[in-house]
């Protein structure tokens, strides 16, 4: 007996949502031994990892808080995953964003309404600016810009780090290594009083309704993701592999640098030595988990924060190791990703 | 009557499409026996199963009349089947010797095998120098060294597919020759092919399949090429109509004594020159692999080069890519249909946005999805596509069908020069002189067209000036009434006439 896959001619529809359900299906019955083996009350396991976190008005806040950097971030990817333009280095982009915003805060102090609006734009130019490092060497060197923009995601880090510990530490901060707290007109208002939710989030919101003008309705949203699909076909169109190239990059450098801005002028309000809790890396799961697709992506953010706030709560309340809430995460996303094949693809068994 | 191999009712099916439907025919000894039919009848499919590629869902095959269960290529291969593939299944950096090596089982004796080499080739007329390096070899030489690794397992039956559609006539005749030779030893040949004429002057017997059936066995001799046509396609072949060209003074396609660089294509161009005039049909014949990659990458600008070497209605365009060259009136068909000509998994309406986004389609950046739509739709109607409508997706599509489409979209950006490769590829008759009509037609409401094209009959059916490419170069273009298909033969062979 033999399990086949075969490639389906058409896309099966009712898949597009049957496939996601049935992957949820299968985390729940893998995990439910598992929890049960670990002495665990299942249900009450999974109802600490997906009603738990949103059961106060403050979780809400912070549900969605996190979910903002994940999908502004997975926008910008995605443009780029569908030209195959594969950016690795949205977490230095991310880093760098916060640097240049932060850097642009701490140097003019406050009392300015334009400084926020300068923060966004210096935190996009910095993601850019960090994005056009891979985007010159694939175009002018054909370098691989996975590589490229991966390893600048150290660079980002480690300058981060120095810039913390030196030329922007915190005088009068008894040598902790991080910045000044930002002034007040330097940081987003914050949205629902009593929760950190700010309104950065109304950024993203933005950024979602254009990418999906970008990328559904653009003719340029569709030269890229010609460029993708069949690149000789793009050449043969009159599509320049090197302007997909480019426009992919300073895409996603900007919504990541800008996520970056986020970050620093909203729950943060000063640079630390680590600003990004790996929003960068997640991110390249919420696009994926999106299809790719600008809603799908906002659902694939909510997804990954509520599973980032469950894992806290599961540790917190039921005192179970990171690694458990870890495996659970990891599994559901398997899953997720996996079922996917079954909307191009049909099961066969056969006896050979 | 004792036949080498005997297929009795052979079915396969793919999905919804019966590909052989209870297929009989048997091959006698000695004989040269034609499969012929149309692109999608069904050959390809047999072909894998009598050579163990594939498995037939039902039937049997018989060997010697004994039936035999063919697993794999390599047990077709023990039994005596030898195989001659379309497409060489050839390493290019290695010797002719090392190449015949790796075929065959066991440890081997480089001199030794060498000669035998040599002895093989020249019992058989296929000379070829053992020691010589497969990437300087000719299209035809390859073939020669194809046929001399199948000749080495000393087959009972040996299967060519399409072995002509890669050589000049001349050379076509001279294959023929070995073939009969082979013949006369008690080998059988198994010929596949579409060309009727070939099939007539070659052939003791031909099998004719029509849509995965057999539709006759005959003698072709006995048969017009009419009459087997018939068979073929089960209905008279469709005539396509030419008049007189009238044309323009000034060229609007030009090339000026181009040359390009070496690369891992293939052959490169050497001061080739060309004009090709609105209102008119230019051919360029030539052995595939003469320089036509590198002529049209240079004509679509896929490798642009010098300003003056492309000039479209006198304006030095070599120095642009292909966006700048069709905002200006250049469009192209070029010959892989499936990621060049189309993406695979898009649907029609999106395929037709991919060139047709000059027709007003796009405003302001958007795309407008109700003029998409109907712009395919149009293409559809008007070229008869047959698809479940623009949301169908390219790689559902009969070759046949999207190449209508693909020439449908090129056209309907009303271009000043169309560029077509290899027009008719794997096209059945009927969609392939619907596709010629519609270049004629097209080249007589004034747009200059440019055919490359590895069959000659295409060509003289069409064009009304034909240049022949060889190594790299281009002969003068003539009136296609004023030469013939030997003089052109000679000219691919590089024997100037």
């Amino acid at each position: 007996m033999r399990v086949l896959l075969e490639a389906r001619t058409e896309p099966l529809a009712f898949m597009q949502w049957g496939a996601p359900l049935l992957a949820l299906a299968l985390t729940v019955l893998v995990s439910v031994p598992v929890f049960a083996a670990l002495g665990l009350n299942p249900l009450t396991t999974l109802e600490v990892f997906f009603i738990e976190p949103l059961s106060s008005l403050n979780g809400v806040g912070e549900w969605v808080l996190k979910a903002s950097p994940l999908v502004l971030i997975a926008l910008g990817l995605a443009v780029g995953f569908r030209a195959n333009v594969w950016n690795i280095g949205a977490e230095g982009m991310f880093t760098i964003g916060a640097i240049a915003a932060g850097w642009l805060a701490l140097k003019v102090g406050g009392g300015h309404a334009w400084l926020l609006p300068a923060m966004m734009l210096a935190g996009m130019l910095g993601g850019m600016a960090w994005a056009s490092i891979p985007a010159f060497l694939k175009s002018h060197a054909n370098t691989s810009e996975i590589l490229v923009s991966l390893m600048l995601n150290y660079v980002a880090a480690l300058l981060l780090s120095f810039l913390v510990n030196g030329p922007l530490q915190d005088p009068d901060g008894g040598n902790y290594p991080q910045s000044a707290l930002f002034d007040p007109a330097a940081m987003f208002a914050p949205l629902v009083p009593g929760s950190r939710l700010n309104a950065s989030v109304l950024v993203t919101v933005l950024a979602v309704g254009a990418a999906w003008v970008l990328m559904e309705r653009s003719f340029l949203g569709f030269q890229l993701t010609v460029s993708g699909a069949a690149p000789r076909a793009a050449a043969y169109a009159g599509f320049s592999h090197r302007r997909a190239v480019w426009i992919s990059l300073m895409l996603s450098g900007a919504t990541a640098g800008l996520a970056g801005m986020m970050e620093a002028a909203g729950p943060l309000g000063q640079l630390t030595p680590v600003i990004s809790p790996g929003y960068g890396f997640a991110a390249i799961i919420v696009a994926f988990i999106g299809r790719l697709r600008p809603f799908g992506i906002v659902l694939g953010g909510l997804l990954l924060s509520l599973l980032y706030l469950g894992g806290e709560a599961a540790q917190m309340s039921l005192n179970v190791p990171a690694s458990l809430a870890r495996t659970f995460q990891g599994t559901l996303l398997f899953f997720l990703l996996a079922a996917d094949v079954l909307i191009m693809h049909r099961v066969r068994l056969t006896r050979r | 009557m004792s036949y080498a191999l005997e297929l009795r009712a052979i079915t396969k099916r793919y999905g919804a499409t019966l590909a052989n439907d209870a297929i009989s025919f048997g091959v006698e000894a000695g004989a040269i026996h034609a499969v012929l039919g149309e692109n999608g009848a069904g050959k390809s499919t047999l072909l894998k199963i009598i050579y163990g590629a594939q498995r037939a869902d039902a039937g049997e095959v018989l060997w010697q009349g004994k039936p035999v269960h063919l697993p794999n290529p390599a047990a077709a291969r023990r039994l005596g089947i030898g195989m001659v593939y379309q497409h060489f299944a050839l390493f290019e950096t290695v010797s002719v010797v090392d190449n015949i090596a790796v075929a065959l089982d066991g440890r081997f004796d480089r001199p030794a095998l060498s000669r035998r080499i040599r002895d093989l080739g020249e019992r058989y007329g296929l000379p070829v120098d053992p020691g010589r390096l497969l990437h300087d070899l000719s299209v035809g030489e390859r073939q020669r060294v194809e046929i001399l690794r199948c000749l080495l397992q000393e087959p009972t039956l040996l299967i060519l597919d399409e072995p002509t559609s890669v050589l000049t006539p001349q050379a076509a005749a001279m294959l023929f020759e070995v073939l009969r030779r082979l013949a006369a030893e008690g080998r059988s040949i198994l010929y596949i092919s579409h060309k009727l004429e070939e099939i007539r002057a070659l052939c003791d017997r031909a099998t004719i399949l029509r849509a995965g059936r057999v539709s006759a066995t005959v003698r072709p001799q006995e048969h017009t090429a009419l009459e087997l046509a018939r068979l073929m396609i089960g209905a008279s072949p469709p005539v396509v109509a030419r008049t007189g060209a009238v044309t323009e003074p000034m060229p609007r396609l030009e090339l000026r004594d181009v040359s390009t660089a070496h690369d891992a294509r293939g052959t490169a161009l050497r001061g080739v020159s060309l004009a090709v005039h609105g209102g008119e049909i230019v051919g360029i014949a030539g052995v595939s692999g003469s320089g036509q990659a590198a002529l049209l990458d240079c004509v679509t600008g896929q490798t642009p080069g010098l300003p003056s070497s492309v000039r479209l209605d006198g304006e030095p365009v070599g120095h642009w890519g292909p966006g700048a060259r069709r905002a200006r009136g250049l469009a192209f068909v070029p010959e892989e249909r499936l990621g060049c000509g189309a993406v695979p998994d898009m649907t029609l309406a999106q395929n037709g946005l991919l060139t047709g986004y000059r027709t007003g389609v796009v405003r302001r950046g958007l795309v407008r999805a109700a003029a998409v739509r109907r712009f395919a739709e149009g293409i559809i109607e008007r070229f008869g596509v047959r698809c479940s409508g623009p949301t169908a997706r390219a790689a559902a599509l009969s070759g046949g069908n999207l190449q209508k489409f693909i020439v449908g979209r090129e056209i309907g950006a009303s271009p000043r020069v169309l560029v077509v490769a290899q027009p008719t590829w794997g096209v059945d008759v009927a969609a392939a002189a619907f596709l010629r009509q519609s270049l004629i037609d097209l080249s007589r409401r004034g747009t200059a067209v440019l055919v490359v094209s590895e069959e000659l009959d295409e060509l003289f059916e069409i064009c009304d000036r034909i240049a022949v490419m060889f190594a790299g170069q281009l002969s003068t273009a003539v009136p296609a009434a004023a030469t013939d298909r030997d003089a052109v033969g000679l000219r691919m062979a590089g024997v100037a006439a």
